[in-house]
This record gives C-alpha cells, structure tokens and sequence, in this order.
C-alpha cells in the first residue's frame, strides 16, 4: 500500500519527526495525550496543518477575543469563511482580508494571485457574489532589485487574477520601507454581495449526508502551505522549498459560478472552500463546527498525479477546490450541477454521527481523530510579552522638526517618496471597472460601487501606517483604524464593519507580542469609538527575515455604505472660488512621519497623537456636512501632511489650482502629520452653512481657475508657489522612474 | 502515443514586445553579446497515428487553432512513433 | 428590437453588457450560452469583454470551439450588426471575422483606464448618431490591446472607411495606426477594444458610449420601417 514507505509512528516519535512539519515537542504530546495513542504519519500531518498559527490562530486567539465583534448590522462575526453586514434591503455585504505574504516572498506572482483566488472563494463560499477587490500590500523601497521583482510580480499577479475572473479592483493602498525588503507583505480583501436567504455556511450537519469535493483535481502542490506560512521564510534556501500552488482564474470563475447557483438549492446544506490546509481544514472545520463526523474515502478524490498518499491528499494546497455537504439522495443534481460549468464534482464521504474525522484509503482507514481535537481543541499559548526598550526611549524623546532648508524642494522630494507618489503604475494594471459599478475608482480616498437596483454605494479602503505602530503600537492602532474610517467619511460613506489583517514578526519573541497586545488594544479602542466592528480577519506571524521582524503591520480593511450615490465624495478639487478648509490644527508631530524618514533616514520618537472623542466628532460633523451636500471634496491628511494632499487635490482636477496661508511654523504646518485632520472645499455659498455644521473648520483659502499652487506663512510669505503640473510631474512619474532608472 | 513539439513563433515583419524586453533585461545583466531576442511557445501535443496521419493532423490543428497565422509561423518535431 | 449577450465560460461581463441594453439603453437583451446559440431570433448580437477560457493560448483563441461561432458565422452573413466590444473583439479576429490580430500591450503589462477616442467614421450603423471627427472617452481594460494588421491592410481598411475608432492619446497599447475600432467589409460587423457599456450611465464613467448603441437601434428602426 501507498503509506508503506512513510515512517512509523515510533520512528515518528523517536525521530521527532513531527518537527519538520511544524509541530513543537510538547505539541506532540498533547496529540498523543488527546487520542490515546501514537498517531501515524497521516495524523501526524493533520495535527501540524490544523494546529498550525495559519489554522488555529493559537497565539493570537487570546488577542482576537479583545476586538469588538457586534454590531447592530452585524449577521456573521469571524469564524467563517467572512464575516456578514447588513446593508437594508434584505440585502448584505460579505467581507474579509487574508494575507500570502510567504508565498509571495518565494514566487510573488503566483503567490499573489493565489492570495486573491483564495480570499475570492471565502465570500462566495459564503454565497455572496465577489462585487470588488481591495489590496494592500508592502515592499522594500525599490533600491533593491529583487524588491522591485517582487513588486512587479506581484502587482501583476494579483491584476491577472482579479482580470481573469473580472473582479474589479477598485481600491488599494502600497507602501514601501525597507523593513518589508525581501519580505513583502500581500493582503487582498473581497467584498461581495448577498441577500439574507442566501447566506451560507460551512457545515457538515445530518447523519448519513453525503460529502461532495468540487473543483480541481489534488496534486502534490502547495504541501504544508499553512505550516510553511507560519515560519520564517528562509530567503537563501529556495531550492528546499515545497512546490507552490499555482492558480487557474479560469478555473475559479466556472467554479464561482457553479457555487452561486448551488447556494440557491434547498439540497445544499454546507460548503467551505478548501484553503489553508486544504482538505484537512476543510474536512474538520465542518464537522467540527456543526458537532457532526465526517468520513471520506480518499480513493475518491479526484487527482492530478498518480500514487499520491493520504498524507499528500490531505495536506494539499491545490487551488481552486470546494467541499461541500448536500443531502442524501439529492447528490446527482449537485453533480449534475457543477457539470453544467465544466467542474468536476464528486461524491466522497458521508457525514457521521460519531464527530470522527475518518479516512479511508485503500480499503484501510488510515486516520481517525475527533474533528473538535484538530480545531476546535487546537493548543492556545498565551505568549510571552514584553515592552521594547526602544519604546521608553522613543517616548522619552522631545517633539522636534525636521530640518528643512528649502520648503519647496522638501515638497517635491515628498511627492516623489513611493508610498506618497501616485500609485498609477499600480491600479492601472487592475480592471477597475469590470461588473460596470465603479463609482470611484482608485486613486481617491476609498473607492466606491453602486449596489445596483437602490441608489446606496458601498466603500471601501484598506489602510495601516506600521512605522507608527512600530513606534508607538497601542496609538499606532488606533491610528490605523481612524486612517480607515477617515477615508471612508470622505468619500461620503459611514463606516459599517472592519476585517484585519495582523502582519507581524515571529510571536516567540516578547518584543513582538508585545507589538501585537498593544496595537490590538489600540485598534479594539478605537473600532469600539468609531461604530466599527471586525467581523473577521486572519493574522500572519513570522515576517521576519534574518530573524529580523518587519514593522508590526495590522491592516485594517474597511468598509462603509453611502446612503445616498449624489453624497460621494472624492479627493480632487472641484470649481474655481470654491473655499479650501482645512480642520484640525497642525502640531509638531513628525515622529514615523514620511518628513523624517527622508530626512533623518530613520524613524524614532513619539507618534502623533490621537484624541479618538476629537476624532469622533471630526468625523460625525464632516460626513454631516458632506451628507447635508454641503462639500465639494475632501481628504484626511496623512502621510507628508497639508501640503502633500493639497497638491494631490489639484493632481487630477483640470486646470485648477489653490491659494492658502497657513499660519505658525512653516515646517510644522507643511507637513506635520498630526492626526484627526481634513482638507474640503466648499461652495462660497455654502461656507456659513458648513462653518455651522463642522466648527473645527478653518478657512485658509480659495480654488483659483489658474493651475498653481501658492501657500503663504505668517505676513504674507510665500513658503511654497508652484505650477501644479511641476508637482504632478513629480508625483505622478515617481514610481516608474524607481522602477526603470536602476539596473 | 507519439509526442510531438509544436513550437510557434512571432512572425520576421511583428514586433515581439516581450523578446524586446527580455533582451534589455539581458543587456543589463551583462550578456552584452545578444543581439535579437525573439519569444515563442512551445506547445506538447501526444496523439496517435502513423507519421503521415500526424503530419497531416498536426499541420491541420496549427492551422485551425494552435496557430494565428495573422502574426504566428510554427514548425514541429514528431518524436518516436509508437510501434503497434 | 432584440440583442443576444453572447457569453463564452469565462466572459464575464456579459451581465454588464446585458444591463446597459436592457436597463439604460431600453431595448431587448438576453444572455445566450455559447453551447446553444441558436441567434437566428435575435436582431443583433453582441459578443462581451471579459476572458473567455481564461484568454488561455491567445486572447478569444479558444472561443472557436464552441458552437456558437458557427451560428455566429450564419448570423453574419445575413446583414444583421454584431459587436464585439474588448475580448469579444478579440473572438471575432480569431475567427476571421475580422482582421488582424492580437499581441501582448507594447509595455507587457495589462492596462486599464479612459482613453480618448476620434470617431473616424460616423457614417456606419455604429456610429451614426456620434459626429464624424468627434473626440469621445470611453474606458478600456486589456492586456492584449496591441491590434495587428499589415501596412497593406492597414492601407486598405483606411481607404475604405473601415477604421471607425483610433486612439486620440496615448493609450494605444502599440495598435497599428492607432486603431481602435474596426468594421467588416459589409460593414455590419464592428471590433473595439474600448468598451461603450461602461459608458451608458454619468454615476460610472460617462455617457460617451451611449450613442454607439442608439446608433444599432436607429438604423434597425430605419431599415425595418422601410421594410414594413
């Protein structure tokens, strides 16, 4: 038989074999302790995959019980394939972010694509149609060549499958440091719609029903991708790394389609898609979760290669495959079904009462562990933290600026930094119009889509500024959170639900849990005062290379409906002797700011800091005001401060330009990145009106009909005077000039 | 089953903007002494018949489907044929 | 009047297409599968964007293998119009319905945005209702946008007011002659790479794309009047 040449259990336990898949000593033990008995080498893999950080969350777990869950909109919190809001209607938006970021270290076009087709089946595994697409994703800064690789590659992978399947993309952000140098971080959102009947999960409920594998055929690729994702990539070894999962948009596609007709029959009882862990994950996560066994006879499993093992079929990452329980008798029209798309699909198991995750093969069983022992009983650590002695330093540290020489200069080399240039290069190769319900595309604060049939919009953004978490993780968090509802405010949309996505180092180490504690604690806070709830999320440990951890990176995805499509909002400038506002004072805050990066060449100090009941009311009187139409565009200020998203007003408003003086330090007022603050215009005719609704507000100067930008200091001085097509020359070219101009 | 490669390349007279770009790329990594750089596909076919019925049949699938004649020339090389 | 949404597995706006026929431009759209095409019924028939068998071999390469190109073929021969907007252009060259062909964007990479298009023509029935010389901007997204023709063809399509669209800026993708859009020899057979259905609606991108479809409905009016 095939398992003849694995190892036995002895030579497992001896050998400590279960150490190459992942598994730590005493994790062994708690294995053999829960099933009474050495497990072979099948079990042995099963209890690696589930048990891995990718499938049990085991050290982050005691964390994610911190974030605020509920929420009167809320229908489905984590815990499934995405979380459920509900938008009026009868209708739903289903939604989650994931990372891949390891396979996008080692071959980062597949590795990005698969990371969208994943996250892709988790919202129409739930029976949601994927409407749109959101990313984030961070690299080295483009010094590097195999860092601009990973960048294109990337960048082009996640296009082509997005493009493939036509989803369009139609938000996003990328930032770059040196921290994220040869390991970059991928993220990719889905949003999808649903109306309330349709709402799926991923259960394996009813004795005697009938388990059906649809999709692609299993091949030895992607073996131990959960474990592999869990672990520091080793950079240099690239020859001993397993092979990738390749993925088939077009395969996905079919297959989408396929599930969103099936979700529409009264046979269908549960299905789940088949990602980390494959076959395993989903296997024992429905059984698990709906207190039920499930049974599956692997000789059934349709396979891509000959003379695969149990141990291969079950720890397969082959894409584009769903597992699904159908009641028995019903079994040939769910066939029947899928075959209509050109998807394979067939009968492989039953579902059992006896909560046993049971495989046949060969007319042997060859594994037989209760479905709650691999998930719901996974091992939970409550890791070790402690506080950096950087951070007591850093806060020590006195607010200073910046030295700055020349204002106009400094602007123009900020325009130019790839995370504030203009990210054409990037979405341009995304189909952001696909589905023809693009509304905003990217390039603004959040990008927008109609729901079509009502005349609401749904936004949506991804944000997360890591050198302030790396500074400062508890105020880090909660900036990272505001930054999100903040873009959503001004593209005329409230906040709804939030999913995440915890990018961190390796949880072993104090330093980095601490990282981890504090910036949920941050973000919990601020989800908890901003009305947004996290409906789901995933975390990814180990992004470390060389054992150094990049910056502590918890993305905060987000989303939020407009009410009303006449109320979106955008970025850029609208009509000339329009009034520029801009609300929330400017302090000296420049600690992780853009400034001191390219000045000082590092980030030290405090970070900006945030009042989240100032930020509140901010954010409440500016939406009132754009709901009441009162505004012709708005942005939050962000990285580079006022005088960057000045600018980026003009970028893409035809032929205007601004005239503004701003009072106190030159420096301080150009480019602090104090949080909490806006840049609008606003009708003359509405100023008094607006000056009502939002009383933070400062008028600071008029849109002109000519396309330059002039900003005056105290008494009259010109600190910065500049055609606007200077600056967008600046801005907009920055990030293919990195690209072409090094060898 | 017989193997055979099919190997399609861009016509002399279209321009090849993948094959330009490679062979910058080349230029920059120090292979100064690469001229033109043209990229093609290779496609693997099995099938079964004599060495005249795949000739004919092979020729036939570049024509109908492998091959875009607009833009593409092919050739191709029929490996072993099976013995019976 | 009434249009058939022609989708291949993998062409996914179809439902796009279907939408600004049905709900903005107001007349009869439905969506045929490409294993039953019978479209003898239909008045016009429009062939989406999207990426039919995952644009695997070349882009609408494999699209020749389903049914639905042969009727497509007997559709055109009896004079009614057939659109083919993006990967749908792409399946008519394939086919030979069209000529020229397809390579990968002059940059390599897949590209998507608004380009600003001249309407060259504006004496066919696709573009009757848009005025000859007329700059419109409809949005595009392809990654095999580089369309193909030799010098003499290119010549001959010119001379013969076949080219109906070229690119007025720089989002040409490499095209021969800048070109956009072109006709058959009967004239009632358009291929475009940008695509007018993303343009029906102010709320998503303009309305510049509206005209191309008023123009099939108009001079299906005219004819079918002056048939009756």
């Amino acid at each position: 038989m095939s398992a003849m040449h694995e190892p036995t259990t002895q030579q497992i336990k001896d050998e400590k074999l279960y150490r190459q898949m992942g598994m730590t000593d005493e994790e062994f033990d708690r294995a053999v302790e829960m099933i009474g008995r050495l497990p072979n080498y099948t079990e042995t893999g099963l209890f690696s995959a589930m048990w891995s950080e990718h499938c049990s969350y085991k050290s982050s777990k005691p964390i994610l019980r911190r974030f605020p869950t509920e929420g009167e909109r809320v229908l489905q919190g984590p815990g499934e394939g995405a979380g459920i809001v509900d938008i009026g209607d009868n209708q739903a938006a289903v939604f989650k972010m994931e990372s891949h970021n390891s396979p996008s270290a080692i071959e980062p076009f597949i590795g990005a694509a698969t990371g969208a087709g994943g996250i892709i089946r988790d919202v129409f595994s739930m029976g949601a149609r994927p409407v749109a697409l959101v990313n984030s994703m961070r690299f080295g800064d483009l010094s590097d060549a195999r860092d601009r690789y990973l960048f294109e590659q990337a960048v082009a992978g996640i296009a082509s499958y997005g493009n493939t399947i036509g989803i369009p993309t139609i938000a996003g952000e990328v930032q770059f440091d040196n921290c994220y140098s040869k390991r970059p971080l991928v993220n990719a959102m889905t949003v999808g719609l649903l109306n309330h009947e349709d709402i799926q999960k991923g259960l394996a409920s009813g004795v005697g029903n009938t388990v059906i594998y649809a999709g692609a055929k299993t091949g030895r690729d992607g073996i131990h991708g959960a474990t592999m994702s869990s672990t520091e990539v080793a950079v240099d070894k690239e020859a001993e790394l397993p092979v990738m999962q390749a993925g088939d948009p077009f395969l996905e596609k079919l297959l989408m389609e396929a599930c969103l007709e099936l979700v529409k029959s009264d046979a269908l009882i549960g299905i789940q898609d088949m990602g980390a862990a494959g076959l395993t994950s989903s296997a024992a996560e429905m059984a698990s979760k709906a207190g039920f066994g499930v049974e599956m006879n692997l000789d059934l499993i349709p396979q891509r290669e000959e003379g695969m093992t149990p141990y291969e079929m079950m720890l397969s990452e082959s894409q584009e495959r769903m597992l699904i329980v159908v009641k028995k008798g019903r079994e040939q029209e769910i066939i029947d079904l899928f075959a209509k798309h050109n998807i394979e699909a067939v009968s492989v198991g039953v579902v059992t009462e006896d909560k046993m995750l049971r495989l046949k093969h060969k007319g042997e069983t060859v594994a037989e562990i209760l479905a709650d022992t691999l998930a719901e009983d996974a091992p939970v650590y409550y890791k070790e933290s402690k506080e950096p002695a950087y951070f007591s330093e850093f806060q020590a540290m006195e607010n200073t600026e910046p030295v700055v020489t020349h204002l106009k200069e400094t602007l123009t080399a900020l325009l130019q930094r790839p995370t504030i240039a203009s990210k054409e290069w990037v979405y341009n190769q995304f189909d952001t119009q696909a589905r023809a319900n693009t509304v905003v595309a990217p390039g603004s604060s959040a990008g927008v889509i109609r729901v079509r049939g009502t005349n609401k919009g749904l936004a949506m953004t991804a944000d997360c500024n890591s050198r302030f978490i790396y500074l400062d993780p508890e105020t880090g968090g909660k900036i990272a959170v505001a930054e999100a509802t903040r873009n959503l405010i001004c593209s005329g949309a409230e906040p709804i639900a939030a999913t995440d996505c915890l990018n961190f180092g390796s949880p072993d180490k104090p330093e980095v849990f601490w990282q981890v504690e504090k910036s949920a604690d941050g973000i919990s806070e601020a989800c908890r005062k901003l009305n947004a709830p996290i409906i789901g999320g995933n975390v990814s440990m180990s992004n470390e290379v060389n054992g150094v951890p990049v910056y502590p990176t918890p993305t905060m995805g987000m989303v939020g409906i407009v009410h009303d499509l006449s109320q979106v909002t955008t970025t850029a400038f609208k009509q000339a002797g329009d009034a520029i506002y801009v609300i929330g004072e400017a302090k000296t805050e420049f600690g992780g700011s853009e400034l001191q990066q390219m000045v000082e060449g590092k980030i030290f100090g405090k970070v900006p800091a945030i009042d989240l009941d100032v930020e509140v009311a901010r954010q409440k009187d500016l939406l009132k005001a754009i709901q009441s139409k009162l505004v012709q565009s708005a942005t939050d200020l962000s990285e580079g401060g006022f005088a960057v998203a000045l600018c980026e007003k003009a970028f893409d408003a035809q032929g205007l330009g601004a005239e503004v003086s701003i009072p106190g330090s030159s420096v301080t007022a150009l480019f602090s990145e104090t949080q909490s603050r806006f840049l609008v215009t606003v009708k003359d005719e509405h100023a008094e009106a607006f000056e009502k609704l939002v009383p933070d507000a400062n008028r600071i100067g008029t849109v002109t009909a000519t396309a330059e930008i002039v900003i005056k200091g105290e008494e009259n001085t010109v600190l910065v005077e500049g055609t606007v097509e200077e600056f967008r020359s600046a801005w907009k070219g920055a990030i293919a000039c990195l690209l072409n101009s090094e060898a | 089953m017989t193997k055979v490669n099919v190997y399609v390349t861009l016509r002399e007279s279209v321009v090849d903007p993948q094959g330009i770009a490679a062979k910058d790329a080349l230029h920059k990594l120090g292979f100064d002494e690469v001229g033109n750089v043209r990229i093609g596909r290779l496609i693997e076919l099995e099938l079964s018949g004599t060495q005249a019925e795949i000739e004919e049949r092979v020729k036939k699938m570049c024509e109908v489907l492998l091959v875009n004649k607009v833009i593409e020339d092919y050739s191709f090389e029929i490996g072993e044929v099976a013995g019976k | 009047m009434r249009f058939a949404i022609l989708s291949f597995p993998g062409s996914s706006c179809d439902e796009d297409m279907v939408h600004a026929v049905l709900n903005i431009v107001g007349e009869g759209a439905e969506v045929v599968n490409h294993n039953q095409a019978d479209l003898k019924s239909f008045d016009a028939v429009i062939l989406p964007t999207g990426a039919s068998f995952g644009d695997y071999l070349r882009p609408g390469a494999l699209a020749q293998s389903s049914p639905a190109i042969n009727s497509l073929k007997e559709f055109v021969k009896t004079g009614k119009p057939v659109l083919g907007v993006g990967n749908g252009f792409q399946i008519l060259v394939e086919a030979g319905i069209l000529p020229g062909a397809f390579l990968i964007n002059k940059d390599l990479k897949f590209r998507s945005g608004n380009s600003t298009l001249n309407v060259e023509n504006a004496s066919t029935r696709f573009t009757a209702v848009y005025e000859e010389g007329q700059q419109i901007t409809l949005p595009f997204a392809h990654h095999y946008g580089n369309y193909y023709v030799d010098k003499e063809t290119a010549k001959q399509l010119k001379a013969d007011g076949r080219i109906v669209f070229t690119y007025a800026d720089d989002s040409h993708d490499g095209s021969v002659d800048g070109i956009a859009g072109v006709l058959n020899v009967q004239g009632n057979v358009l291929g475009m790479m940008p695509l007018p259905e993303r343009a029906v609606e102010a709320i998503i991108g303009g309305t510049d794309g509206l005209p191309l479809f008023q123009s099939i409905i108009k001079n299906w009016s005219e004819n079918n009047v002056s048939h009756a």
